[in-house]
């Protein structure tokens, strides 16, 4: 993969929304053997649980919610076939190893621009749990959605680099 | 008391149904202005462009009329009732979750809220709200609201520190939560601490203090000091917007503190992301003479 920790990204394609609720169900689901809501393999999960969409839209505000609450389940995740997830804060130990394990990709966005990030997403269906409401999953289709890259498959961190006052060394090159 | 001052449980629905919705959409002047001069400050590109982000978000909450964050928050409301003040039709906690139903149902506001901490079934509406009472002089009821997201909040902190730990103590256990907290609070943030009282006063202290206009300084010279010093200390950790490093890791410190026990010093932290969103109304109700 050809993005490194702190480049800036702008995402266009399909994610699928998934957060605290829909994880727990999706793990459990691994662990019977049953099937995802969605095919795993290759695909985005953004942690969002977006506000209702006000008339005329697809969705209401959609920024990202801490990841490190998903970090119990996201190794069992990345290991079923996500290539990459979507929040806000740093990873654990075991999740930052499972990226570097499945040359998979953890990504920021910016926490509390729920606005701004409702604008970049075109297409928004409740796919499973709708009894979940706001932590349904669903499937999204966005358009350059700013990201920028936390930990890569090298096993760089964003957030560690931070610490040490040497972010944005890469972020501000481009 | 010659009268009393009628209110009705209806113009508190009404009014808190008002304010949740007009929070979670505009977002206020002085963080606003916080925001913009922390951008004239930054020079990491990363955090200027992060900062420009959140100014953008609010323009684009403010134009489409959906919420400057999708967790618009618990309701969390400190009502001031004056001592003439009688509500009529129903209770206080009645009044204001109605007011939070009816902002939910038509802003339309995210249902955050779930009945059973453990069994995590969504209430739908965000209810019950949290109300805290205090009861004062005067004919008005004055209702600050917060919508309290779970970023920050889940970040805070009580710590019952020992006398001996004193003002050290204080900044310690204030600069580490924040440190802690890092890009899960959506810095950058403001920190509320409560000084002094006990177990559950502290907290409550801290939140009340996250209230307070963000261009005021604490009123005593010595607690402004000690804001001035721990915002200083913050600011150095690093953390920066979103945690991406920079020199804004907080916009303000705001202090609130009440005597305590001869054996404590209770410290609690309470933070609020930048997308902080609170407001007040005041109610003034119908004056009736009481008949001799
Ligand atoms: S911490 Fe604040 S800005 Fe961040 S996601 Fe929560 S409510 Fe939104």
């Amino acid at each position: 993969m050809s993005v490194r920790c702190g480049d800036r990204v702008l995402l266009s394609g399909v994610v699928f929304s998934a957060r605290d609720a829909a994880h727990k169900r999706m793990v459990a689901a691994l662990e019977c053997g049953e099937p995802l809501p969605f095919d795993p393999a290759g695909q985005v999960i953004y942690y969002m649980g977006p506000s209702p969409a006000p008339p005329g839209r697809v969705i209401g505000a959609a920024g990202p919610t801490t990841s490190a609450r998903m970090d119990v389940h996201a190794p069992a995740l990345y290991e079923a076939g996500i290539k990459a997830t979507i929040g806000k804060g740093p990873r654990s130990e075991a999740v930052r190893r499972a990226i570097v394990e499945h040359e998979a990709l953890y990504l920021a966005a910016i926490g509390g621009a729920g606005a701004l990030l409702s604008r970049c997403i075109k297409e928004a269906a409740v796919i499973a749990y709708a009894e979940l409401g706001p932590e349904a999953v669903r499937r999204l289709v966005v358009e350059n959605l700013p990201v920028i890259v936390v930990n890569d498959a090298h096993g760089d961190d964003l957030y560690e680099k931070a610490r040490q006052g040497q972010a944005g060394a890469r972020a501000d090159e481009e | 008391m010659e009268s009393v001052s009628i209110v009705r449980a209806e113009d508190v629905s009404k009014a808190v149904g008002d304010l949740y919705r007009e929070i979670n959409t505009h977002l206020r002047p002085d963080v606003l202005e916080a925001l913009n001069e922390a951008l004239a400050r930054e020079e990491s590109e990363s955090a200027r462009e992060i900062l420009a982000a959140l100014l953008e978000n609010q323009d684009i909450s403010r134009e489409d009329g959906i919420p400057l964050c999708q967790d618009t928050g618990l309701a969390v409301a400190f009502v001031s009732m004056g001592d003439q003040v009688v509500l009529e039709g129903g209770t206080l906690q009645e009044a204001v979750d109605e007011g939070v139903r009816n902002a939910v149902a038509e802003q339309p506001l995210r249902a955050s809220t779930v009945t059973d901490p453990l069994e995590r079934r969504n209430a739908g509406d965000n209810t019950p709200a949290i109300v805290h009472l205090e009861h004062v002089r005067g004919d008005r009821l004055v209702i600050r609201l917060m919508a309290k997201g779970g970023g920050a909040e889940n970040m805070g902190r009580l710590c019952m520190l020992t006398p001996g730990e004193g003002r050290e103590g204080v900044v310690r256990v204030v600069v580490e939560t924040v440190r802690d907290a890092g890009a899960n609070a959506c810095p950058p943030v403001i920190v509320g601490v409560g000084l002094g009282g006990d177990f559950e006063t502290a907290p409550l202290l801290a939140k009340s203090a996250l209230f307070r206009d963000m261009g005021q300084r604490h009123p005593e010279p010595a607690l402004a000091e000690l804001e001035a010093e721990i915002l200083a200390q913050v600011n150095a950790l690093g953390i920066g917007p979103q945690g991406f490093g920079g020199r804004t890791t907080a916009l303000a410190v705001l202090i609130e503190q009440a005597p305590c026990h001869i054996a404590s010093l209770p410290v609690a932290v309470n933070l609020a992301c930048h997308s902080h969103r609170h407001g007040s109304v005041t109610l003034k109700g119908e004056q009736k003479r009481l008949a001799d």
